[in-house]
């Protein structure tokens, strides 16, 4: 049995937190956070690109570490920590797992060793209005290589290079890479302001197909099962961290003569979020596990791995705040941005509800077949 | 990261298989778990496991063990569980109570138990809790007094409750107060006792759940020697660390109807609109989120092996089994009853999806919430140990025993 990670996948957790720790301190999140011109931190960026972390999946032929999976795990992981305020999701987890997945080896030459390098920052635009995204929600469409329609809301769709954009073609639904160049952009305001979103009108773009005509929702799939595990490992990082802010100010706070985490209320209410965040390590990591290995339970790894990574956030995230009183409730403390990123991960690849569906139909016919 | 044994595991476990295949039983030994016929079918099996080297894995060659590892252990565990093996009574004693004798007893006392507990021959129980407190052990009651002889020997009188298997052990290790001056602590000593003594009367408890497996027990004027003592006088409390110690490791999460099982059933029962209730979306949401409890409990299991396999200790993940698994059980199996709608009342094996096997569930997860370690309890214990949290304001720590506050 050997089903953790290695040491050198835990020495680069370790750096990548030695590193972040340096240069994603929580005043730079909340300047993200305050100022409304800055919709992410460029200059984090540009050292995380430089760290060699946007190409750490990405084949050396490619311009990339051609590390792995795994490595990139324990890299999210970190970055959720510290809810850092750059593309990261859209650009690795989405866009390039995208072109990894399905992309020709003209695509590949053109957009992997640029994301690798930190060139272009990318986005997934598929919702495009409230609800759950279908076939049956798709106008967005294609005609000779031009895309039209309106998504809203595709999360760094202001500040993106590409996007890549679910559209229907025939009547059949297809993802594709566009240029945001020329693309109409407007910013949204949201409920985590540390990850920009914006509403994108697309009036005869030039879009070019990613796999095959009419794999669009199946590929999406795909794409989303990848990009949900590596989610995870951000929400279990977050999660992780918000339980340590609870622990240290219950251990510092006094009420009634004694620390509030002398008392049982406050002390259960840590080791439930205790059992979450661990429920939610494990199903990540048998997450990674399968998206390392491309093994066929991906689909239900991800799942597993999303559904206990939100549970786990969004309880971890709420209850520090709980555990704060009422400065918790304040600006000036950094436990809503825990909150508000739980909120956003949450949403970011389809809501839990959502994941839990996919999961029961699969585990349906895996039980059927077996 | 995988999942692949190392070269030594899998050659562990291919000799395991082996012997396995030919030696462990292929038929269930009968339904009634309580009944003597399955008592002879688990000595039977426990014996031959004995003979092999299997029974206590970890333990040293000399008292009968194997000298193997903890995950040679675990592995034994994971292919033993393939086949229709007999109830084991003898987890109690060989989990807990035997290795608390092996670390306090003298030589002679090791040589004289070691082997027979090893190969089933003798049965011990765990006589901890009492009518006074479970959770709080160290305020037991039951007292132990020098014999006015001289002789050094020890008279017990009092009583201990929820005493699992007591109806067919032949000894125990008790835990009794020798000095109620000092603080609760302070007070205490542990001793083994042969439960087959006149002076000790089990009486079997009827549980809510409609079986007896646990039991009251009286001690009156029951004589022991001092050589019976485990530890120093007054150290008992220490003493029973080290048996609690081993009991997170003894106590299993629970088994049975998980969801699978309560697929299964959802699959074949008529939900809101006549279709199959698997459709119905509340229960779909509510099976994700049980599977997803159970893959982070297994995978949680998997990171422990995986310490193990690696010689290092694991880390604290593995404390969450019971509190998750129990409550589980519990809402798993009430759900399944609603499912069921009206039908779900009826609690007969021949008429109930799964032989009853959600009924039966529902009426014994209170109990599972309960032994080894209230879910409150185990709370605390992560708080605690895990986190480092301040333990509870102790309102008995200074005070004689003699002097504490008692209630019902
Ligand atoms: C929106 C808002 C409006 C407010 N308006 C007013 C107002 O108009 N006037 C005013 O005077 N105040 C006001 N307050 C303050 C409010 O009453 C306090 O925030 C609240 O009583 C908690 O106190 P605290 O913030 O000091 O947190 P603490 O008392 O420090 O509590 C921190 C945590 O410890 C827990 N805790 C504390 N003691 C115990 C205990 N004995 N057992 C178990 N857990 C415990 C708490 O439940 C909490 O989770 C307001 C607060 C908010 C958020
Ligand atoms: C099926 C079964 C088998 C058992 N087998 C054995 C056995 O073989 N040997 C043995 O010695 N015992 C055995 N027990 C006893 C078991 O260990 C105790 O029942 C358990 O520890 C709880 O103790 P209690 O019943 O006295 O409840 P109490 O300790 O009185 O608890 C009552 C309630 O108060 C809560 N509570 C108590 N203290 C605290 C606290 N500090 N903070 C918050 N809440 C608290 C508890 O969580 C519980 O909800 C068994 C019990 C069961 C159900």
């Amino acid at each position: 049995m050997n089903f953790d990670f290695s040491d050198d996948q835990k020495f680069l957790k370790d750096e990548a937190r030695k590193f972040l720790q340096a240069n994603c301190p929580a005043s730079r999140v909340r300047k993200v956070l305050e100022d409304d011109s800055m919709a992410y931190d460029a200059d984090l960026w540009k050292s995380v690109a430089a760290q060699g972390w946007l190409g750490a999946a990405i084949p050396e032929a490619h311009g990339g570490l051609g590390l792995g999976h795994l490595e990139l795990c324990v890299i999210a992981e970190e970055l959720g920590r510290v809810v850092a305020p750059i593309p990261f999701a859209s650009t690795v987890y989405m866009l390039a797992e995208a072109i990894m997945l399905a992309g020709s080896d003209a695509q590949k030459a053109t957009y992997l060793p640029r994301i690798a390098a930190g060139e272009i920052i990318g986005c997934l635009a598929t919702s495009e209005g409230p609800g759950a995204v279908s076939a049956a929600t798709v106008s967005a469409s294609v005609e000779g290589g031009k895309l039209s329609g309106v998504k809203i809301p595709v999360t760094d769709g202001d500040i993106a290079d590409v996007a890549l954009v679910l559209a229907k073609e025939g009547g059949q639904a297809g993802l594709y890479l566009v240029d945001m160049a020329g693309v109409t952009r407007e910013a949204l305001k949201t409920l985590d302001p540390t990850r920009d979103a914006a509403r994108l009108t697309f009036s005869g773009a030039r879009a070019e197909r990613l796999g095959g005509a009419g794999e669009g929702l199946n590929l999406l799939e795909q794409i989303l099962d990848r990009a949900a595990i590596l989610l995870a490992f951000e929400q279990t990082g977050g999660a992780d961290r918000s339980l340590e802010m609870a622990k240290e100010y219950a251990l510092e706070r006094y009420a009634f003569g004694r620390t509030i985490a002398s008392y049982q209320a406050i002390k259960h209410k840590l080791a439930d979020m205790y059992v979450k965040n661990e429920l939610a390590r494990s199903n990540a990591y048998y997450g990674a596990w399968a998206l390392n290995t491309d093994a066929s339970e991906l689909p239900i790894a991800a799942s597993a791995a999303r559904i206990a990574a939100s549970e786990a956030f969004w309880f971890a995230s709420k209850e520090n705040i709980q555990t704060h009183g009422g400065i918790g409730f304040t600006w000036q403390m950094d436990c809503h941005f825990y909150y508000r990123r739980s909120r956003q991960l949450s949403l970011v690849a389809g809501a839990p509800r959502v994941w839990k569906e996919r999961l029961v139909s699969h585990l349906e016919r895996r039980n059927a077949a077996a | 990261m995988d999942f692949n044994d190392s070269a030594e595991e899998a050659a562990y476990r291919a000799q395991v298989k082996i012997w396995l295949e030919a030696n462990a039983p292929k038929a269930h030994p009968g339904s009634d778990p309580e009944g003597s016929d399955s008592l002879a079918a688990s000595r039977a099996w426990q014996a031959k496991k004995a003979a092999a080297g299997y029974a206590c894995i970890t333990w040293p060659k000399e008292w009968g063990g194997q000298g193997g590892t903890p995950l040679q252990s675990v592995i034994f565990g994971q292919e033993e569980a393939g086949y229709p093996i007999p109830g084991n009574p003898f987890q109690i004693g060989l989990g807990m109570c035997v290795p608390t004798v092996m670390n306090f007893a003298d030589e002679a006392t090791k040589q004289r138990f070691a082997g027979p507990a090893i190969r089933g021959e003798e049965i011990w129980c765990q006589l901890f809790s009492e009518p006074s407190g479970g959770s709080d052990v160290a305020a037991a009651r039951t007292k132990a007094e020098r014999a006015s002889d001289g002789s050094g020997d020890w008279i017990i009188n009092g009583q201990k409750v929820w005493t699992t298997g007591a109806q067919f052990s032949d000894f125990g290790i008790v835990i009794v107060r020798t000095d109620p001056d000092v603080p609760k602590h302070k007070g205490l000593t542990m001793f083994w006792i042969d439960m087959r003594d006149p002076a000790v009367e089990v009486k079997p408890i009827h549980q809510m759940s409609g079986g007896s497996g646990f039991n009251e027990v009286f001690f009156t004027d029951l004589r022991i020697k001092d050589s019976q003592r485990l530890g120093g006088i007054g150290d008992g409390w220490k003493v029973s660390l080290v048996t609690l110690m081993n009991e997170r490791l003894a106590v299993g999460g629970a088994t049975g109807m998980g969801w699978s099982q309560f697929m299964e059933v959802a699959r074949q029962t008529p939900g809101m609109d006549g279709g199959p209730a698997l459709k119905d979306s509340s229960l779909r949401e509510k099976l994700a989120d049980w599977y997803v409890q159970a893959e982070g409990l297994k995978h949680t299991r998997n990171r422990t092996m995986t310490a193990l396999s690696r010689g290092q200790t694991p880390g604290p993940e593995s404390s969450i089994g019971k509190i998750v698994s129990a409550v589980q059980m519990q809402d798993l199996a009430n759900e399944a009853l609603e499912m069921l709608d009206q039908y779900g009342i009826i609690n007969d094996v021949d008429l109930a999806p799964q032989h009853g096997g959600f009924q039966s569930s529902v009426m014994f997860a209170p109990g599972l919430r309960i032994a080894g370690g209230t879910d409150e309890i185990l709370k605390n214990i992560i708080a605690e140990r895990v986190l480092g949290l301040p333990g509870d304001i102790r309102v008995d720590k200074d005070v004689a025993f003699k002097d504490m506050p008692t209630g019902r």
